[in-house]
């Protein structure tokens, strides 16, 4: 290109001219042809920094980071002991501790300051503590100690010293081996009884629920024959006899799983005995090999991807937040593809091309502009609001006051993210037919194809990739959107999946949960932000590697189509 | 789907006319279909505009009025009412007599439900009354022998059974007693006052010969017992003026007097010592109440001008009363004012039977009317204000049904700055909810508007020199080779989710900032010079290395060397900060500059927004620079300008407009930004350019607020306003730029 070659030019004459002083280098501009460089240069570390910065966060994490045991002199100058892992080292000036009231030894300018994760928050009260370099006084990695996963309360930190059934001590060699057994066997229960609650409770209760409102309908039809309430009233006793049972199940296996429970010490010596059916994974960071820890690694890795979060959000998977965020792109794809492919097909093949069409083309361009947000306030008070109230008052009489559609769910969030994306498909639409060459479409109407077959046998197979990249361009942006959601139906903890096993198994009309939003959620709602950080950073890495790759596919199949209709 | 084969119009077979029939057929049915899905589409899309347009137009329309006659030639118990007033369904209504006669009615026929007789005595009669509005149902009444009583009425909703039989049975109650809690006697009773809260009940006489008696009466719970007992504390003064009105502020600490000169008096309270006198005009103070939240007096005067005043704390944290607002519409002397008991409106009677709505925040006169009924001889607002009820001569009934659901919108009290109530001085705030009911909502759209341009300014500062001197550079200098993985590389940080530049900006760039502060300026100051040098230096070296980094590789050669000059920024940040200021440049900046630093403030939204920006600029930049005709450049180059020279003088003047609309659609973008503002400031509505304080924008309050807010309320078609100002404003930015941008494509095409 020219000016390439132009500023090569440039450059070779400055060379040429070597002996030319400080000012005709200046004069001759290529300072400012240097800054210029350094904008991209800077622009191009923004955006590698903060991709490594969230990489490195978020993949760290799992990895089962040593546990240090160590003596601490604390500025009370008590000598305690702690044990945990590091989470974040920083430096901190001198000065600031000294106003915060720290005594700080003369001379020193900065101190370290260390973020230790030492679990146990029911005996301390918090998961994290901050603690100065200086104040170490002894520091180990024993090979014995031991990280508990667990349903509550955080992690535990702490030695394995003996295991109890049904309250009897347990005469074991190998105390660590019979403690993973009994974590698996919990493990198997813990299974069974989400299943039971999750799968057969949650469907008798819902078909419970379903009765209810039948027998509300025949209220609101007047009807008062009593036998179709009799026959309602047979169902439901039926349904509550099954589930009666289910519950007997249920308090049977929950009574099995609390069978065990484990015995641990503490760094400060201190023996805790802890319920063994919360305890979710139990590992010893320091005795592990580099394969293990790669093998954990990956299984915290998967556990993440595949499991249901805990303790409000802060602990365990994100698999709900993934499930919403792919259902809700696909039924917002679904919606958006047929009116966005029409409206730019109307628009390039059937409109009249005149001033109006000028002003639409630029108008729906626009629309790509406005905030997302006002979208969000557009779905709240039309969809929502105003069609979702219609609907209940139609169709959902029975359930009311408590509303069906006139609450945000998923249905309204895909509607509202596919009219935020139709701009940008109606554009690509147009972009990709506008770039098939006149003479295709004049060769096929010679041969005495009509409009529709032009279009349809032709043009339209030609100008897929084009269509392609423009939905594709629609589905990242509808993946990374989170402020419209906010309004129109995402939630921090959606009780259950908009799709389960119950008739009619997909329910649009349920709140879901998205992976933008848990980001938000979690980073700056949530109770506990600091042990919850590391997963923001996960899940961020997760949503990242999915757009990128989304936009990537998008760039390349754009590039692709554009060596392949150079020639025409 | 498309079953028709192939049609070869050389070898094909002969088709049937019929077939052709079905082609054309259904050529003609596509082509209607995409024209109405087309058509379709585009206006659902437009729709939103319309949408908006229609939730936010009824803040702008008229308070309506309709006068409906209820009955006529009532037969009440006694010709003449002392007190009038109706229940929140406007269905029972409740009528107190001036021989003491308590009667609930129907107010939809007009016929009695139940009466009551007021523990009277004998021979007298009642002659004036005083609702409370703090507590709804106290009513105080005065007998011609200056004896006060006060009763309570409630009004209890019973369903018998099922929605429809909804049953309001009314009661009177004396909750302190049957006796007279107040006595003035030998005078005659120029105005009484009650006000009524959870700790006192205070009932205020005054009489024309000047005299004033307030008597409180304090409800002590006994914790154990939960039985409340009365304990009374009378005060008595002799005023030098006539006294035409009384009212009694909402905490307890002041009496109010109007006089016949068109003074205001602030007393004590417990004392009835004169505090203070506001001249408030020339003509007689007629009438005064409380607006809702005992905070304002309302003053009416014979001249028809309605005052609002209310104390103000002063620099020495003393109470002054001040004169906040004058309301001149009305022509005639104030006869009655009733304050709304649910908002900050109220509405004033005149002597001509004219009627006018106010609201004293929005500072206006909602709607004016003269009253066909004639003079009323009692008027009730129903606690809704939606209507009000007209006892007229005769014993006609009225209601005047109001419609006036969004009195507190005007001009001036969303632009403007305004006086609140509490407040020192008038200001912009917004402020749109609060726990209690009487709270006065603030909904000044100005600090939304200025925070949103803040955000917007401090990112485009930032986004700004970087995008386009990328820009320049990228098109300009860069070697094809290079730019083929630059541009995308750039391009693919406007698909960043903006909730991850948010978040990373909020959690991680804030907490960095506030203890690097320093180093971000080190950073600033080091690098231009840091750059230029090392230019210098690589010009004069002339070596091996030299060869590995080819023209137009520049950017490559500068990432270790930027990353090595930061290392130093951060490196001399420490030392600077020891020499300079005191060790800590933002304890320094908190304590010795007085500057106040929030953690998220708008350095980190403009660096954040500003990140999420560039790539916008920078592509459509970029593009247009590009695209400026290859001869241009050449012609320059070819008559002896420099590189530099020639993108200055030729290349960039001629791209400008294509960098104008860049800069614009970035700008769209940053001020409808929402994610990042909300996560990475404050988001508290401050109105201050500082650089270390944070901003609420109209993005960010509209996806914090409006889930929240109640459907078809003011605050919920206000948050419509603040969307349809961002949809305009970004509409018209983006198509002004888009406009430019074919101009300059017609341009390049004649080039």
């Amino acid at each position: 290109m020219a000016g390439t070659m132009t500023g090569g030019n440039g450059v070779s004459q400055n060379r040429s001219d070597k002996k030319d002083s400080l000012g005709a280098w200046v004069k001759s501009g290529a300072p400012w042809v240097w800054l210029n460089a350094a904008a991209v240069s800077v622009s191009l570390l923004l955006v590698i920094g903060l991709i490594t910065l969230i990489a490195a966060r978020g993949m760290g994490h799992f990895w089962p980071t040593a546990v240090y045991e160590l003596v601490y002199q604390d500025q009370q100058g008590q000598r305690i002991h702690l044990a945990g892992q590091i989470s974040q080292i920083e430096k901190v000036s001198a000065k600031r501790l000294l106003e915060s009231g720290i005594p700080v030894a003369e001379g020193v300018e900065t101190v370290k300051r260390i973020l230790l994760k030492i679990g146990n928050r029911e005996l301390g009260g918090e998961d994290f503590r901050w603690i100065l370099e200086p104040g170490i006084l002894q520091q180990t990695r024993p090979l014995s100690i031991a990280v508990l996963e667990r349903e509550e309360w955080g992690t535990f930190i702490g030695r394995v010293i003996g295991l109890k059934q049904e309250g009897q001590l347990l005469e074991s060699r190998d105390v660590w081996g019979d403690f993973q057994l009994r974590i698996e066997r919990a493990a198997d229960l813990r299974v069974q009884i989400k299943k039971l609650e999750k799968g057969d409770i949650a469907a008798v209760n819902y078909r419970i629920e379903k009765l209810r409102l039948r027998e509300r309908r025949l209220q609101l039809d007047g009807v008062n024959e009593t036998a179709p309430y009799e026959e309602l009233n047979k169902r439901r006793e039926e349904l509550q006899a099954q589930y009666q049972h289910l519950e007997d199940q249920l308090t049977e296996l929950s009574k099995t799983i609390r069978r065990d429970s484990v015995i641990m010490q503490t760094s400060d010596r201190e023996e805790v005995e802890l319920p063994l059916y919360s305890v979710i994974d139990a590992w010893q960071p320091n005795s592990m090999s580099g394969l293990e820890r790669m093998k954990h690694y990956f299984q915290k890795v998967w556990a993440f991807v595949t499991e249901d979060p805990r303790e409000a959000n802060t602990e365990g998977g994100i698999y709900p937040a993934i499930f919403g965020t792919v259902l809700m792109v696909l039924l917002m794809t679904v919606v958006v593809t047929p009116f966005g492919v029409i409206a730019g097909v109307y628009l390039k093949e059937y409109a009249r091309q005149g001033l109006l069409t000028r002003i639409i083309r630029i108008a729906v361009n626009n629309l790509a502009g406005v905030p997302s947000i006002v979208y969000g306030g557009f779905g709240l008070g039309f969809f929502v609001y105003t069609l979702g109230g219609s609907i209940d008052q139609l169709f959902f009489e029975e359930a009311l006051p408590s509303p069906t559609f006139g609450t945000g769910g998923l249905f309204w969030a895909s509607i509202t993210m596919a009219l935020l994306t139709l701009p940008v498909v109606i554009v690509s639409t147009e972009e990709g037919l506008a770039r098939i060459p006149r003479s295709i479409r004049e060769g096929s109407l010679a041969l005495g194809a009509t409009q529709w077959e032009t279009l349809w046998r032709t043009i339209i197979p030609m100008a897929s990739p084009g269509i392609m990249t423009g939905l594709i361009l629609a589905v990242a942006r509808a993946a990374g959107e989170v402020a419209p959601l906010m309004l129109v139906g995402v939630v921090k903890l959606a009780p259950s999946l908009p799709l389960d096993g119950n008739f009619p198994y997909f329910h649009p009309e349920r709140k879901f949960m998205h992976l933008g939003f848990h980001i938000y959620d979690v980073g700056f709602q949530s109770p506990n932000v600091e042990a919850a950080r590391p997963l923001v950073y996960a899940t961020a890495l997760l949503l990242i590697i999915v757009i990128l790759l989304l936009n990537m596919v998008a760039i390349h199949i754009r590039n692709n189509l554009r060596e392949k209709y150079r020639g025409l | 789907m498309n079953a028709v084969p192939p049609v070869s119009a050389v070898a094909g077979p002969v088709r049937s006319a019929r077939f052709h029939q079905r082609r054309s057929r259904k050529d003609r049915a596509v082509r209607w279909l995409v024209s109405i899905g087309g058509v379709g589409v585009i206006s659902a899309v437009l729709l939103i505009f319309f949408y908006l347009l229609y939730v936010v137009l009824p803040l702008f329309l008229p308070a309506t009025t309709d006068l409906v006659n209820i009955a006529e030639n009532v037969r009440w118990q006694d010709s003449q009412a002392v007190y009038l007033s109706v229940e929140e369904q406007l269905e029972v209504g409740l009528r107190v007599s001036r021989s003491g006669e308590a009667e609930f009615f129907s107010v939809s026929e007009g016929i009695s439900l139940q009466t009551q007789k007021l523990p009277l005595r004998e021979n007298t009669r009642l002659i004036a009354s005083s609702r409370a509005i703090e507590f709804d149902g106290t009513v105080a009444v005065i007998s011609d022998t200056g004896r006060m009583l006060v009763f309570t009425h409630r009004y209890e909703t019973q369903f018998s059974g099922g929605v429809d039989t909804r049953q309001i049975v009314p009661e009177i109650l004396f909750p302190y007693g049957k006796q007279a809690l107040l006595v003035l006697p030998n005078t005659d009773i120029s105005a009484i006052a009650v006000s009524d809260n959870d700790a006192d009940l205070v009932l205020a006489a005054t009489g024309v010969d000047g005299r004033v008696k307030m008597e409180m009466i304090s409800k002590a719970e006994n914790f154990l017992t939960g039985e409340i007992t009365l304990e009374k504390h009378p005060a008595e003064a002799q005023m030098d003026f006539k006294i035409t009105a009384v009212t009694i502020s909402g905490n307890h600490k002041w009496l109010y007097l109007g006089d016949d000169r068109g003074n205001l008096h602030r007393l004590k309270l417990d004392t009835l010592e004169l505090l203070q006198t506001v001249k408030l005009g020339d003509s007689a103070i007629t009438t005064m109440s409380m607006l809702l939240g005992g905070i304002s007096v309302l003053a009416g005067d014979a001249s028809g001008t309605i005052s609002q005043l209310f104390p103000v704390r002063g620099q020495d944290n003393e109470y002054r009363l001040e004169l906040i607002r004058q309301f001149r519409q009305q022509s005639a002397s104030i006869v009655q004012i009733l304050p709304e008991q649910r908002r900050k409106g109220f509405l004033a009677l005149d002597a001509q039977n004219g009627l006018g709505i106010y609201h004293s925040t929005a500072n206006r006169l909602v709607h004016f009317q003269i009253l066909e009924s004639g003079k009323p001889l009692g008027l009730a607002l129903s606690p809704r204000a939606n209507g009000l009820l007209i006892e007229g001569e005769n014993g006609s009934l009225d209601m005047l049904a109001i419609k006036n659901e969004h009195p507190e919108i005007s001009f001036s009290s969303l632009w403007q700055k305004v006086w609140y109530e509490n407040y020192e001085k008038p200001e912009y705030v917004w402020q749109s909810s609060a726990s209690t009911n009487e709270f006065e909502p603030k909904f000044s759209l100005t600090p939304l508007v200025f925070g949103t341009l803040k955000a917007a300014l401090y990112a485009m500062l930032f986004a700004i020199p970087l995008a386009l001197m990328g820009a320049a550079y990228t098109a300009y200098f860069m070697s094809p080779a290079l730019r083929n993985w630059v541009k995308p590389s750039i391009e693919i940080m406007a698909a960043l989710p903006t909730v991850i530049l948010g978040f990373m900006a909020g959690l991680w760039f804030a907490p960095w900032v506030e203890e690097n502060l320093a180093a971000i300026f080190m950073i600033l100051l080091i690098l231009p010079p840091g750059l230029l040098i090392f230019a210098w230096l690589w010009h004069q070296y002339e070596g091996p290395v030299k060869t590995w980094v080819p023209e137009g590789w520049e950017p490559i050669l500068q990432l270790p060397l930027l990353l090595g000059l930061g290392m130093l920024a951060m490196w001399l940040a420490g030392p600077v900060q020891t020499l300079f200021f005191g060790g800590d440049l933002r304890i320094w900046l908190s304590n010795e500059a007085g500057i106040p630093y929030d953690q998220r403030n708008a350095l980190v939204v403009g660096c954040a927004m500003g990140f999420a920006v560039i790539p916008t600029i920078f592509s459509i930049a970029e593009d247009a620079i590009f695209g400026v005709p290859e001869s241009l450049s050449d012609g320059s180059l070819a008559l002896g300008a420099t590189p530099w020279q020639s993108l200055m003088r030729v290349v960039l003047p001629t791209a400008s407009p294509g960098i104008f609309s860049g800069l614009m659609i970035g700008l769209g973008r940053a001020v409808g930004e929402t994610m990042i503002v909300l996560m990475a400031t404050g988001n508290t509505p401050i109105m201050d350019w500082n650089l270390f304080e944070g901003m609420r924008t109209l993005a960010a309050n509209i996806a914090v607020e409006m889930p929240e807010s109640e459907v078809g309320g003011s605050h919920y078609r206000i948050l419509f306003v603040a969307a349809l100002v961002l949809f305009l404003f970004t509409f018209v930015v983006n198509t002004g730029a888009e406009l430019i941008r074919q101009r300059l494509r017609d341009k390049y095409s004649s080039l």
